[in-house]
């Protein structure tokens, strides 16, 4: 194996970990404010490379739009949700709110492998991302290379919200204690309701960039949200950093496993989690 | 992360305990469900009657947990999987008596109950969920790589031996009582072990977890029995499966499946004796009449998940309890 091979394994490892830092980023947030571990993540990133592909297909808009317009329609189809459904159950066991996204994701998946099967569909990368780059080591894909970054300073923006602005401030406090934030006069239900519109409209966004990678297929997010899972697990859900780092911290050593000891690499993230649950159950940036 | 409990677990009904009334009624419930099981295959398929109990049993060991311990598994496909690959193996390969295969796949599963059960029980609510939902990925992963497994198409042909060397199963009829008498027993056992002291633990520890431990209970240890007790019945379901559809597949294995489970206790009622029982009827039954209309089937359940979280969460048994509680006062 050469050097080359190495290198492409750690790219698709900094790929994949960018997509569980904005997915299980956009859990953290969700199940902070919320108290619900909302299991249509998958099928929500999913959506979000559909509407890329029905953008594209159906009213020709390109990448760019797609970009700003995916995450918008399923951030907003995300509201609706929450507005009609979760709402009921903040004051419930969490339980129940795992249990009814995970009917949301079985409808959605449903109904997406109704309409277009379930073999994948192709979706083409914006032009002036085509090409390749030679960097005397490796060659490096420019789309792979905009990904990497662009999901990079999506994080640290969304850390940046939330650890450093006022409106994160309202956020974190209402996290401690909702009904003193709200007694202070901020409309908390409304500030719920958003909060679960921006972690989906990650997942989408996630999703956006992923559908010129792999194809666009129905089921291409339930089995990333059990990998994003074992990753919170990891990571624990008390820090925005930390799951940044998680995340991209298991992609990058899932590309390793990928070269060393290929066999394994599709466990490797859940063999992690269980070293993780015997000397920190917590997750490594978890609270007690 | 201590997070309030506004309201416990999902849980049985609190309203006024009458130990008689109780016991008349789950009398009553289980004449009936016998009766109607004894009956069931000159009603219906009996191969379709044998698959149903396989799913009462399963359902009826995932409630131990959910119901009683108050811990959602995701992931209880790998016990049902596993239970289900091992006593195919058993059958085929190492030629094992057919009750000696179905205890192999139950044994098989309350190993793997017991090493998952020590990594999992050290979370708790909704982090306990996916430790589980995640083993059970890693132990699909390594079903779809183990070369005894057959990959996507399975182990085929599983021999059914004759009974204790005596009892020819290759008739539905009798395959189908044995189906229905090791059912009946593992429902009798479950119901032992909720009613026991050991089960009135760990409804305290469903409820109260915290006051559980200062009474002195080393709850983990009651989590892990019931963990893995539930594992163990899981797998001998599975194992029940192999059997009577002679393969084992993938599709035990997967999270599909484990989604399922949870279904049908939802449906029928969690932390209800007989709920599972009811909901494995429903959800199977409707699997099978609405097979043809492909991934509607995924849609309908997603639905029903849905109605039941928001309007039904007592479920079908919970329902009918409160209803008669209700008649009665």
């Amino acid at each position: 194996m050469s050097t080359q091979a190495l290198f492409g394994q750690l790219l698709i490892g900094l790929i994949n970990g960018s997509f569980y830092a904005l997915l299980s980023l956009g859990l953290a947030v969700i199940f902070g404010l919320l108290n619900v571990i909302n299991f249509a993540h998958g099928a929500q990133y999913m959506m979000g490379a559909f509407a890329a592909y029905l953008l594209l297909d159906s009213a020709g808009l390109g990448y760019w739009w797609a970009l700003v317009l995916a995450p918008i329609i399923v951030g907003a189809i995300g509201i609706v949700i929450a507005t009609l459904m979760l709402s009921r159950l903040y004051k419930l066991d969490h339980l129940y709110g795992l249990l009814l996204t995970f009917g949301l994701a079985l409808i959605i998946e449903g109904i997406f492998h109704h309409k277009y099967g379930s073999a994948g569909l192709p979706y083409s990368m914006p032009e002036s991302l085509t090409g390749v780059r030679n960097l005397g080591f490796m060659y490096l894909p420019n789309y792979r290379a905009w990904v990497i970054v662009a999901s990079l300073a999506i994080c640290l923006g969304t850390w940046f919200l939330i650890e450093r602005t006022k409106l994160g401030a309202y956020l974190r406090a209402a996290t401690e204690n909702p009904a003193l934030v709200q007694a202070f006069g901020v409309n908390v239900p409304r500030m719920i309701t958003l909060t679960y519109g921006f972690g989906v409209g990650l997942a989408a966004l996630a999703g956006v960039f992923a559908a010129p990678i792999y194809q666009v297929s129905p089921q291409m997010g339930s089995t990333l949200i059990i990998v994003v899972f074992a990753v919170v697990v990891i990571g624990g859900m008390g820090s925005i950093m930390g799951s940044i780092v998680t995340g991209f911290g298991l992609g990058i050593i899932e590309g390793l496993t990928k070269y060393f000891y290929p066999e394994a690499s599709s466990t490797v993230i859940f063999v992690i989690m269980a070293i993780v649950l015997l000397i920190r159950p917590q997750g490594l940036f978890g609270q007690r | 992360m201590a997070q309030p409990h506004t309201d416990a677990a999902p849980q049985a009904l609190h309203a006024s305990h009458d130990p008689a009334w109780e016991w008349r009624y789950e009398r009553n419930l289980f004449v009936i469900m016998v009766v109607s099981f004894l009956a069931l295959p000159y009603l219906i398929y009996p191969a379709f009657a044998m698959q149903l109990l396989c799913f009462a049993l399963f359902a009826c060991a995932f409630n131990l947990l959910i119901g009683f311990g108050g811990l959602l598994s995701f992931g209880h496909a790998m016990f049902f999987g596993m239970g289900s690959y091992l006593a195919a193996q058993a059958a085929l390969v190492w030629g094992f008596p057919i009750e000696a295969a179905m205890l192999t796949g139950a044994g098989t599963a309350l190993v793997l109950g017991v090493v998952t059960g020590l990594l999992a029980i050290r979370r708790q609510g909704i982090y306990f969920a996916m430790v589980t939902l995640a083993f059970a990925q890693m132990v699909y992963f390594f079903c779809v790589r183990a070369p005894f497994t057959g990959g996507e198409n399975g182990i085929q042909a599983v021999p059914r031996s004759k009974l204790l060397g005596v009892v020819d199963l290759e008739q539905p009829l009798a395959m189908y009582y044995l189906v229905f008498v090791v059912f009946i027993a593992g429902f009798l056992l479950i119901y032992r072990i909720i009613h026991s002291p050991f089960g009135q633990v760990l409804k305290a520890i469903r409820e109260n977890e915290p006051r559980a431990v200062s009474l002195g209970y080393r709850t983990e240890r009651y989590k892990l029995a019931a963990f893995v007790l539930s594992a163990a019945l899981a797998g001998l379901a599975g194992g029940m499966k192999a059997m009577v559809v002679r393969n084992a597949s993938l599709t035990d294995v997967y999270w599909a499946m484990s989604g399922e489970v949870v279904l049908m206790t939802l449906v029928g009622g969690m932390g209800t004796v007989f709920g599972p029982v009811v909901g494995a009827i429903i959800i199977i039954s409707m699997q099978f009449y609405l097979a043809e209309l492909g991934s509607w089937v995924t849609i309908v359940q997603g639905a029903i998940f849905v109605v039941c979280v928001l309007a039904f969460r007592r479920g079908v048994m919970g329902e009918l309890e409160a209803w008669l509680r209700r008649r009665r006062n």
